[in-house]
């Protein structure tokens, strides 16, 4: 008993110092190889009394176990440290630059538009489109504005032949026009699409784009109109309360018309849209006009409505602070950068319409 | 519409103060353009003296004068003027100042090296006379204990300006506006007085409107005022010319002025013995020519409507005089002429000769054709007041008589359209404060509408304007309703925002240009479109609809290359134009990719931009967006603004017509001609309309999952084919050989050169060989193998490389 007792301290202080692979393995032949002393103590186990036996081999196998996790633990550590000094060895520097990534970018043209897509989804209305060549019947005339009407001076129209017949269309109301002929009421649709009007300067280009709304059904009031573009501005400003007028206007193709002012106020030079006591233009509306509703074949007695245009690119200057209408429109790679969303920041109801 | 507060308390009493009525005028639609202080700009105009005047030392004309503007000191002003000498007291415009005439800013300046602290200005300049040859004079007596005050007085005066809407045409006279905002309570419309001009005797110029068709004038009143004395007008008329931002001319155009800004009633006078024998109001002959008073000479078509006398043309009948027999301050004998012109007349000949006047932009709105005698009987008393003279009787000519239009109007519609209620008695208050005349009946109302008021023309027009003047406030804001009656999106459309963002997603940044473009850059793009110009453009090098999303692309990226930019992607979504038609257009993405990927990066090697990074974007968006790429197939066959060697069109399968995209390098000449300086350029384009709707909802997609667990087995080959072979005949070859077994075919290595013939390349593939059935065993492999190498060699003519 002494001897094991004696073997098991010494290989267990042996193994305590700082051993390498080779001299770990070594004391493991020494103990359990062929000859080893724990084998051969083993081997002893068969001559010794009965009464003894039972004792020893208990011990034994205990000693045995003690060696044999020491040993396992020893070999471990010093495979951790081989391997650790391998990868101290192997380490880069890890603030070397990544491999090359381009982050691409949404015009906000194109984000505005889906908000405002997004938003007018939730109160149920559907987007629809129309060419941007019109003629003169779905750009003017149907909409109760016939040729000699003083309002088409306020529409520069670029004409693409000398009868005037043909034309960009300066907004997007003759989607109006095409909607409702197509179709039968009630009609609930916004269209945001390009328009044109031969005017150039700081705050206007020569192309913009415009949101046409219109929502005609039997018995749709002025006060529809004002919680719609109130849920709008809203939601599109992202803001909990916003002041906003209605004030009379003139456009030939509603009546009565309104055009809708927001207040704001000027903080650190930047345009803050809600409270204030500034008044800010935003959008034109009003009620369809009757003339409007017969040019396509609506019954005015049975159908009435609201419609309403707002400028796209205006709503995003407002809400990005971007101050230059024309930038809009010039492609510069870092106004693109700076200006321009991820393209999976889609505008939903349920994310959020921005970040 | 410029006009003084003062101005309109002569037609309306009111205790408002001014913000108030600001803020009324607003609620009714009449829009406040800007509320100012008259004279805010006018402020820095001071009487002053001249000290001392000297030679300007670099200068012959000029002089340098030491004026006294009532400051402790003088102030050195250099100036030209003739009259400038010691002790005349002028008037002095400080640094800051916006001259009148003008509107230029002066600014502290250096004139020939000696600095100038503003000005010494003219009445000219100061828009109070024609006088530009001297500084102004001021009368020693009235001036000379006011040195360093104001020059311009009524400094309390306010001026509005109104941006009128085209309907509102009664609202282009300060009688209108008040008559709004009496209406609206803000105070009460002062009635006019009746006046008792003494009249004597007919009006001796004989007046007739010819019976010609589509006569533009219906109504022409006249009146003769003989023996008056033109001068200058005096100070109050003046000053309210000058206060609206006119100019004071003779007190003849003065009152004629005035009273068309005061009732918006448009006159003209004529020197009555200008004109030959009689007035004829009759429609113009082609050819015929006059000098109008804005000193042009105007060639005249057919049946536009002039007022003439037996020598010829004398103007155009409401919009603009002739020089011929304009008044001028010898005038002894004046003809006044309050006419009704046509709207429509006035429109179509303003448009065909581009004239645009005061008197034009009036009468093509609509004058009330009952104001003629009003307007006469105004300006004549005026006249003869100022100028002295004797008034004839009014001679009304007429053709058509303008009675007042009616109107039933169902009470109940207004709050059918506004969604509130307003009591009969108040809608009928409003209704007779506006100048209706109102008869009630059991639901409706008998409505004879003013003639001032052309825009009111059917029922909706009355409820616009109750609810103006009751104040769109009181409309209540109802809740909106969320039912939808279609999808938001159509399938088309969601397209279009999948592939934006998809292509975003791949490092693009999306661009908008405008849909016009230059026909230079455009003919580069158009192939075989039809060009498509714009009459008007903007400018000419913007001329044309751009037939291709690249023309505007290049040009933008060239900006961009200029900039230092190198390694650029851009892409736009949006129309191009096959032809002139609505409807006749295309959408299109286009995207372009300049320089090089990878520029200098620690870890891997850079590369020009190639073929096969825009075919991999155009691939993987149209994958993305739920095509079958397994079925995709491309064609060489591309527009010639591609390079022909490396650029390649995609169909949706091999037996699609269009292509639905195109990608390749854009060709060298094109990058020469734009003088686009890159390593590379390589683009692509995608065809929306061409790109078949998916019938198939993913909803509808999903639930098949099949899958084989068996053992999957990968075999290479290597075939040596001629080098026009295609590698995706190749590939279909192959795949076609047993649809069931043949996973996958990757193409890992072309090689031509040592060891291979010179027209032969060797493409290497790995074919990934699987049954959904069973493991397959080597006996099965060996077969299909077999198969493969010789299916491939008796149909491409390739041999395997051994």
């Amino acid at each position: 008993m002494s001897d094991i007792k004696k073997i098991k301290d010494e290989y267990l202080n042996k193994l305590d110092s700082d051993l390498n692979l080779e001299s770990v393995n070594q004391i493991k032949t020494e103990l359990f190889g062929k000859n080893g002393q724990i084998s051969n103590s083993f081997k002893s186990l068969g001559s010794l009394p009965t009464d003894e036996r039972k004792k020893f081999a208990s011990d034994l196998n205990s000693i045995k176990d003690e060696l044999q996790d020491k040993i396992n633990s020893k070999l471990h550590e010093i495979e951790t440290r081989e391997i650790n000094s391998k990868l101290e060895n192997e380490k880069v520097d890890v603030t070397l630059p990544e491999r090359e990534f381009n982050q691409g970018k949404i015009h906000p043209v194109s984000q505005v538009i889906d908000e405002i897509s997004s938003i007018f989804s939730e109160i149920g209305f559907s987007v629809e489109e129309g060419p941007d060549v019109e003629n003169e019947y779905y750009n003017f005339t149907a909409l109760n504005t016939p040729d000699n009407h003083p309002a088409r001076d306020m529409h520069d129209t670029f004409y693409l032949n000398n009868n005037k017949e043909l034309l960009l269309r300066t907004h997007t109301s003759p989607v109006q026009i095409r909607t409702m002929l197509n179709g039968k009421p009630p009609f609930k649709i916004i269209a945001p699409g390009r328009t044109y009007r031969s005017d150039s300067d700081q705050t206007h280009s020569p192309m913009f784009h415009q949101v046409e709304g219109l929502h005609i059904d039997k018995d749709t009031n002025m006060g529809h109109l004002k919680g719609c573009l109130n849920y709008f501005i809203k939601s599109f400003f992202e803001v909990d309360k916003i002041k906003m007028r209605f004030r009379p206007s003139h456009f030939p193709f509603t009546e009565p018309s309104a055009e809708v002012d927001i207040g704001y106020e000027i903080k650190n030079g930047k345009i803050v849209v809600g409270e204030g006591d500034k008044w800010l233009e935003i959008l034109g509306c009003g009620m369809v006009h009757p003339n409007v509703l017969k040019n396509v074949k609506v019954n005015p007695d049975k159908y009435q409505g609201y419609a309403f245009g707002i400028g796209i690119d205006r709503l995003g200057m407002l809400k990005y602070g971007i101050n230059d209408l024309r930038a809009f429109f010039e492609t510069d790679y870092r106004w693109l950068n700076h200006f321009g969303f991820d393209p999976l920041d889609v505008p939903s109801n349920y994310r959020g319409l921005s970040r | 519409m410029k006009f003084t507060i003062g101005w309109l308390k002569e037609h309306l009493n009111t205790k408002k103060k001014d913000s108030e009525l600001i803020e009324r005028l607003t609620d009714v639609g009449l829009e406040v353009e800007s509320f100012e202080n008259l004279n805010s700009d006018l402020d820095n105009f001071k009487v002053a003296k001249i000290i001392n005047v000297q030679q300007h030392p670099n200068a012959d004309r000029l002089r340098v004068c030491d004026v006294d503007i009532g400051q402790e000191n003088n102030v050195k002003v250099v100036c030209g003027a003739p009259n400038a000498k010691k002790d005349l007291l002028t008037v002095y415009a400080g640094p800051g100042s916006i001259i009148p005439k003008n509107n230029m800013k002066l600014t502290i300046s250096k004139i020939r090296g000696v600095t100038s602290y503003g000005m010494l200005c003219s009445e000219s300049e100061l828009n109070l006379s024609d006088e530009s040859e001297g500084i102004t004079e001021l009368k020693i007596a009235k001036y000379s204990n006011k040195i360093g005050e104001n020059f311009f007085k009524n400094k309390n005066e306010k001026v509005i300006d109104l941006s009128i809407t085209p309907n509102r045409p009664d609202c282009l006279g300060l009688r209108g506006i008040a008559r709004d905002l009496a209406a609206a309570g803000a105070g009460k419309l002062i009635k006019i007085s009746k006046n008792n001009i003494k009249k004597h005797g007919t009006q001796k110029i004989k007046v007739s409107i010819s019976k010609d068709k589509n006569q533009g004038c219906t109504v022409f009143g006249s009146c003769l005022i003989e023996g008056v004395t033109n001068k200058e007008s005096p100070q109050w008329l003046k000053e309210k010319i000058v206060s609206i931002g006119q100019k004071p001319i003779s007190a003849i155009v003065d009152i004629t002025n005035y009273v068309m800004l005061d009732l918006n009633r448009p006159l003209h006078a004529y020197d009555a013995d200008k004109i030959d024998k009689e007035i004829i109001v009759r429609n113009s002959k082609k050819g015929e020519t006059f000098e109008a008073l804005d000193n042009k000479e105007y060639k005249l078509d057919d049946d536009m409507c002039v007022i003439s006398d037996k020598s010829g043309v004398l103007g155009l009948g409401g919009i603009i005089g002739g020089t011929r027999s304009g008044t001028e301050i010898n005038t002894k004998n004046v003809l006044l002429e309050s006419a009704y012109f046509i709207p429509r007349s006035i429109r179509k000949t303003s448009k065909l000769l581009n004239i645009d006047t005061d008197a034009k932009f009036r009468f093509e709105r609509g004058i009330d054709p009952q104001s003629i005698e009003l307007g006469l009987s105004k300006a004549a008393e005026l006249i003869s007041e100022i100028c002295g003279g004797r008034i004839s009787n009014f001679d009304i000519q007429k053709t058509d008589k303008y009675e007042k239009n009616k109107i039933k109007f169902k009470v109940s519609l207004f709050e059918k359209i506004t969604g509130f209620k307003v009591n009969d008695n108040e809608i009928i208050k409003i209704l007779i404060d506006l100048g209706f005349e109102v008869s009630k009946k059991k639901f409706e109302l008998d409505l004879k509408i003013p003639t001032w008021r052309p825009d009111i023309t059917q029922s909706i027009d009355v409820v616009e304007e109750i609810v103006r003047i009751k104040g769109y406030e009181n409309i209540e804001t109802l809740e909106p309703e969320k039912t939808k009656i279609k999808d938001t999106l159509n399938k088309q459309q969601k397209l279009f925002h999948f592939l934006q963002r998809s292509i975003a997603s791949k490092g693009y940044f999306e661009t908008v240009t405008w849909s016009f473009t230059d026909s230079k850059i455009n003919n580069l793009f158009r192939e075989n479109l039809k060009e498509i110009k714009i009459v008007n453009p903007i400018s000419s090098d913007l001329d044309v609809l751009r037939n291709s999303i690249f023309t505007n692309l290049t040009f933008f990226l060239k900006k961009n290359l200029d900039r230092g930019f190198k390694d650029i992607s851009l892409f736009e979504i949006g129309p191009i134009f096959k032809d002139s038609k609505p409807g006749e257009q295309l959408t299109v993405i286009g995207a372009i990719k300049s320089g090089k990927i990878s520029r200098l990066n620690w870890n891997e090697k850079d590369r020009i931009v190639d073929v096969f990074d825009v075919k991999k974007d155009v691939i993987q968006t149209l994958a993305e967006a739920g095509y079958d790429k397994q079925s995709f197939f491309v064609r060489e066959k591309t527009p010639s603004y591609y390079h022909p060697g490396k650029s390649g069109s995609i169909y949706l399968d091999k037996d699609e017509l269009d292509p639905v995209a195109y990608f390749g390098e854009i060709h060298p000449n094109i990058l020469k001609k734009l003088d686009i300086k890159t390593e590379g350029l390589v683009g692509f384009e995608i065809y929306m309309d061409y790109l078949r709707e998916n019938k198939i909802k993913l909803k509808d997609l999903k639930p098949n999952f099949e899958y084989s667990d068996y053992q999957k087995s990968e075999r290479d080959y290597a075939f040596v084919v001629d080098k026009n072979v295609k590698a995706q005949d190749l590939i279909e070859i192959i795949s076609s050989i047993d649809k069931n077994l043949i996973r996958s075919i990757k193409i890992f290595d072309i090689y031509e050169g040592e060891n291979i013939p010179q027209d032969k390349k060797s493409i290497a593939l790995n074919v990934t060989i699987q049954s959904s059935e069973k493991t397959l065993e080597d006996s099965d492999l060996e077969k299909i193998n077999k198969l493969i190498i010789s299916t491939v060699e008796t149909k491409s003519g390739a041999k395997i490389r051994s």
